[in-house]
């Protein structure tokens, strides 16, 4: 690890002033970010602490659905959100284990936007919008490819609020190291349709499947997407799955969400 | 009532008060006094020619003390291989120099080339770094292949090795024709191709040296994370770096697990060493965990093409076997010890088969070195043999059940001799097999079969009767085999004058509990307590001699010199009473605790008698030396052989191809069970490695030789919930014929009789449920892989 200056502000306006210096990073629950500079693979001049900031805490119904902050540990959207949206309740409480769930925070990882990580797959399925300290982005504009997100320089998170649908269900399939979704899908059904969105299998980062969305919609049932399927043209390939293999897992598991959700 | 003490208890382990608390001292505890920190510059490529290291580019950056290239050490010898081999046309094997830091070319990645020590830890990383920068490395292709390099003459690891190939052995070369003859009139002959996956040891704790000169008296001390302190002493005195062996102490402190990979000598010790005599200082080093992927000696690593010829009714006739087994890019100390005797050896399994013959090709590659990795060279034998046995009983639907029984050797046949060149000395496999069928409850497995479909799951159930060799070793058998050691041990007990009792063994404890085990074995023999003993090992000073813990071998062999010990003393204590007691020698009898005269109720108790050795006013000094203390060097007189029988049932299923272990049994014969406790736990221990194997673990270097599985990211290491609750038995024992204690190890067991009883349990699930096309799966049975699998 190289030195660093280290803030942490307790206010988003104190936030906003410390990200303007030069070379600052926001720091949140360091999960990520912080075995990347142990590793010299980062080297922020100075981390811009957010866990300090009483805004960016905590999970609470609101205006548009169920409001987390930023820097809410996985371990508390597990809890608090269960009682409001089980499916999303459920994401957080398979991620990692409890000591990255104790740490490891929504708004890092929405940030981070790794092609393996669950928070994504859930914020494009809910339809979310994720609020940062200058504006809101609808969940279609926020993600941008593997590791790319519409932040601009200097921008971070505040919170995600999200749509609470009528039923749902989040089916992670675990890459057998990391624990990370080799492939999940989040299966979400509104009143006015289904929305289907993929982790883990895609060189684009997360993604929705569309045949899927309108099968469903006609019809709410696993059977209903018996006689899709999906092409792994874009698909990972790597040494825990090929692109046929993650394709195969994008139907197999969108079936399990659908029964499974509630 | 179960004992609570003594031979036989579970006794609860004590140095775990130390471990499960943080009070364990390991070699990255030790602060030492104007310690200096080094930090190793690695390849990043993984083959090259070294053109130029601009040590100047770091002399001069803030705290660095000293840097070293490869240079440095080009007057002093290599780090050698353990055995010499010789090739079937009787060449002896191509042992190219393993230097302490790379010389002239690079030949993995992670291989050291240079090291850079520094006043912190902090300055020596930014300094390798400069200095990596600072390289210039002449790539040149990598050779990652087995197959291909060893085709390919022109693309060398080692320049003076034209085809990279180490060594071509056969065993036993002289029945090579027999076995081809026996072969093509086999009624049947069964072929199978597999790969036994390479292995990243991982030990919890990392590898560390601190390496100490005294100017005053010319000593040097290693601190070092070490299975085997008295060998490494012997490799870094004698063969690298030229020190007599009385001018350095080796020292093993608490060592967090090694699996093998800490059997062996590196290059960073005798780095430390050096680098502590040029600053006069302590030079410490502790690797990183990325280190350890990279540097570690990895395990297995073989492919194997594997034929059996039998009869219609699942008689075996004969077996022959083609194995690549990669070496790495260099020599670690056992490295062509394990492919060849630790697995040619093995290969007839429990069976009485008539023919085998084992060719073993062991190539060189720009991988990291490979060496013994728990149970070594016998779970690839195990594997092969009972992965193919498998595949018989399928081709020639025979049941695998009684084809075991048709075929496992039986108990009126010991002693007996394989045809690969081991004498059994005693086991009772079908007792085992029995044993193993009743406790899995073989015959409810329809019903449980039935209950996972309704929860749409394939299951299936595999078997597997391993036997393996250890107790390692008798002297002359691996003398004559090309060991350049012998493989005894040595104990020293110390009774001291209050009758407390220091054991110094050569045996090393890193996990085992030879520090609960071994006084219980004292206590029962001297009718002492056992917490009156202490155990010392891991220090060349303290030490007799040792040669380590590996190869299952610390109770049959170092518990085994630490009985005669005792004996001894027991011997000299009836001297002593005899004396006291006035009696005759002859007359007087131990037992409980007490030296007594025959038939009479005169008696002096143990510690009576330890008194009076020390404090002699009562004594035959004219005869007997005063002080109580007796060394015993045991080295045995055969290997031993565990065997037993392994069953797994699995579940897969099949939309994700997942493969979830959901029972598995063994019922193991170890001989006489010292610790019941603890030979479960290194049941359990060895299960799940071997699950890991089966299951898991994946060493995949890619084109280029960069290691793609270089953290847990992507390397995956069993878990808690990758593991189901273990039914373990070891009743159906047969103890040793050959040693005092009627012990034969069980440290290996577990990681030899799975993975076998795994893929076999997969495979079945797979036929039973209709995917009849899948005859092998390689390790490990990944999802990805099960899933291509039963759709191909
Ligand atoms: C062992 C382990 C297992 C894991 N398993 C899973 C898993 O199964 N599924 C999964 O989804 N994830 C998993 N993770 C990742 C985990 O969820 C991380 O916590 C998450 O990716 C990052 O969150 P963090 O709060 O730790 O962010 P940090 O590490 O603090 O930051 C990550 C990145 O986001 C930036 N950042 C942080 N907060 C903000 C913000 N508010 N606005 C803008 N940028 C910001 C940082 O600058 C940095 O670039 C795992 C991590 C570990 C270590």
């Amino acid at each position: 690890m190289h030195n660093f200056e280290f803030v942490k502000p307790s206010s988003i306006a104190d936030a906003v002033a410390a990200m303007s210096t030069e070379g600052a990073q926001p720091l949140s629950g360091g999960q990520t970010l912080l075995p990347t500079m142990k590793q010299r693979l980062a080297a922020p001049e100075v981390l811009v602490s957010l866990t300090g900031i009483a805004e960016l805490q905590g999970v609470c119904m609101g205006e548009g659905g169920l409001h987390i902050g930023a820097a809410t540990p996985h371990a508390v959207v597990a809890r608090e959100a269960l009682a409001h949206y089980p499916a999303l309740a459920s994401l957080a409480g398979g991620i990692g284990d409890p000591a990255v769930r104790n740490r490891g925070t929504i708004g890092g990882s929405v940030a981070n936007n790794d092609p393996a990580a669950c928070y994504p797959a859930a914020v494009l399925a809910s339809g979310a919008t994720v609020v940062t300290d200058r504006r809101r982005i609808a969940a279609e504009d926020y993600f941008q490819g593997m590791f790319t997100t519409a932040l601009e320089e200097g921008e971070f998170i505040t919170q995600v609020i999200f749509p609470i649908p009528q039923a749902a269900a989040y089916v992670k399939f675990n890459q057998p190291a990391s624990r990370f979704a080799l492939t999940a899908v989040f299966v979400a059904k509104f009143a006015d349709g289904v929305r289907v969105a993929v982790t883990g299998a895609s060189n684009n980062g997360v993604f929705r499947w569309e045949e899927a969305e309108a099968a469903l919609s006609a019809d709410f049932a696993a059977g209903a997407i018996a006689g899709l399927t999906v092409p792994s043209d874009d698909m990972i390939s790597d040494l825990h799955g090929s692109a046929a293999y993650r394709a195969n897992l994008v139907k197999v598991l969108t079936g399990r969400a659908v029964t499974a959700a509630r | 009532m179960p004992k609570d003490t003594g031979i036989g208890a579970s006794t609860k382990r004590r140095e775990d008060v130390r471990f499960l608390t943080g009070r364990g001292v390991y070699t990255d505890d030790l602060t030492m006094f104007g310690q200096a920190h080094a930090v190793m510059v690695r390849s990043t490529v993984a083959h090259g020619r070294i053109v130029s290291i601009d040590t100047a580019a770091v002399e001069a950056m803030p705290g660095v003390l000293a840097v070293f290239t490869g240079e440095d050490f080009k007057d002093v010898g290599g780090n050698p291989a353990g055995w010499l081999i010789n090739s079937r046309d009787g060449t002896p094997m191509r042992e190219p120099k393993r230097p302490v830091l790379a010389h002239g070319k690079v030949r993995h990645v992670g291989d050291a080339y240079a090291a850079v020590i520094a006043e912190s830890y902090a300055q020596a990383k930014d300094a390798a770094q400069v200095l990596s920068d600072a390289t210039v490395i002449e790539e040149l292709p990598a050779i990652i292949d087995m197959k291909a390099a060893a085709a390919d003459a022109s693309n060398r690891v080692h320049d003076e090795i034209p085809d990279n190939i180490c060594f071509d052995w056969g065993w036993i070369e002289d029945n090579r024709a027999a076995v081809d003859e026996a072969m093509k009139s086999a009624p049947h002959v069964v072929t199978l191709e597999l790969t036994n996956n390479r292995l990243v040891p991982n030990a919890m704790e990392p590898r560390a040296s601190i390496g100490e000169y005294f100017p005053g008296t010319g000593d040097y001390k290693l601190t070092t994370t070490s299975q085997n302190p008295h060998l490494t002493r012997l490799l870094v005195c004698a063969f690298v770096m030229g020190i007599p062996e009385n001018k350095l102490q080796v020292v093993a402190p608490d060592v967090g697990g090694g699996f093998g990979s800490k059997i062996y000598h590196y290059g960073e010790e005798a780095l430390v060493l050096a680098a502590a005599k040029r600053l006069g200082r302590p030079v410490r080093w502790t690797a990183e965990r990325t280190e350890s992927f990279l540097s570690d000696a990895h395990g297995r690593d073989h492919v194997t093409k594997i034929e059996l010829g039998c009869t219609k009714q699942g008689d075996i006739l004969a077996i022959r076997t083609e194995t690549y087994a990669n070496v790495g890019a260099y020599l670690s100390n056992f490295s062509t010890a394990t492919p060849t005797f630790l697995h040619g050896t093995l290969m007839a399994g429990p069976y009485k088969v008539p023919h085998v013959y084992v060719n073993v090709k062991t190539v060189f590659t720009n991988t990291a070195p490979v060496d013994a990795y728990r149970g070594a060279g016998r779970p690839e034998a195990t594997y092969s043999i009972e992965r193919v046995v498998d595949k018989m009983c399928r081709e020639l639907n025979l049941d695998p059940f009684e084809v075991r029984r048709r075929n496992l050797l039986t108990p009126d046949q010991f002693p007996y001799t394989t045809p690969v060149g081991l004498v059994y000395d005693t086991g009772n496999y079908q007792a085992t097999l029995d044993k193993a069928v009743e406790l899995a409850d073989v015959a409810g497995f329809e019903a449980r079969r039935a209950e996972s479909a309704r929860r749409g799951k394939l299951r299936g159930m595999g078997l597997s009767t391993w036997i393996e060799a250890c107790g390692i070793a008798p002297s002359h058998l691996v003398g004559v085999l090309g060991a350049r050691v012998g493989l005894y041990d040595a104990a020293t007990v110390r009774v001291n004058a209050t009758g407390t009792i220091s054991v110094m063994t050569g045996a090393h404890s890193h996990g085992q509990g030879h520090e609960t085990v071994f006084p219980q074995i004292v206590a029962e023999k001297l009718g002492i307590d056992a917490s009156s003993v202490e155990i010392v090992h891991g220090d060349t000073a303290k030490i007799p001699f040792g040669m380590g813990s590996y190869g299952s071998r610390s109770l049959a062999v170092a518990g085994s010199a630490m009985d005669r010990a005792i004996d001894k003393i027991i011997a000299k204590g009836k001297k002593i009473a005899a004396h006291m007691l006035e009696a005759a020698e002859g007359d007087i009898t131990f037992a409980d605790g007490k030296f007594s005269v025959a038939g009479t109720d005169k008696a002096k108790t143990f510690g009576e008698i330890a008194f009076s050795a020390y404090v002699p006013h009562n004594y035959p000094l004219e005869t007997l030396e005063p002080g109580l203390e007796e060394t015993a060097f045991y080295d045995p007189a055969n290997f031993t052989y565990p065997a037993g029988a392994y069953i797994c049932e699995v579940e897969v299923d099949e939309g994700t191809g997942k493969v979830d272990v959901v029972s598995f049994t063994c019922a193991d014969d170890f001989g006489n069970v010292m610790n019941p406790m603890i030979v479960e736990g290194q049941v359990h221990g060895g299960v799940g490695q071997g699950i890991g194997q089966a299951v898991l673990e994946s060493t995949s270097y890619d084109e280029n030789g960069q290691l793609l599985t270089g953290s847990y990211m992507d390397y995956a290491m069993p878990r808690a919930d990758d593991v189901p609750f273990y039914t373990v038995d070891h009743s159906c024992a047969t103890p040793c014929t050959h040693n005092p204690l009627g012990v034969k190890g069980c440290g290996e067991a577990g990681a030899i009789g799975s993975p076998p009883a795994v893929v076999n349990a997969v495979i079945d699930a797979l036929h039973r449920g209709g995917h009849t096309h899948v005859s092998h799966i390689d390790m490990p049975v990944s999802p990805n892989r099960v899933w291509q699998a039963m759709n191909a």
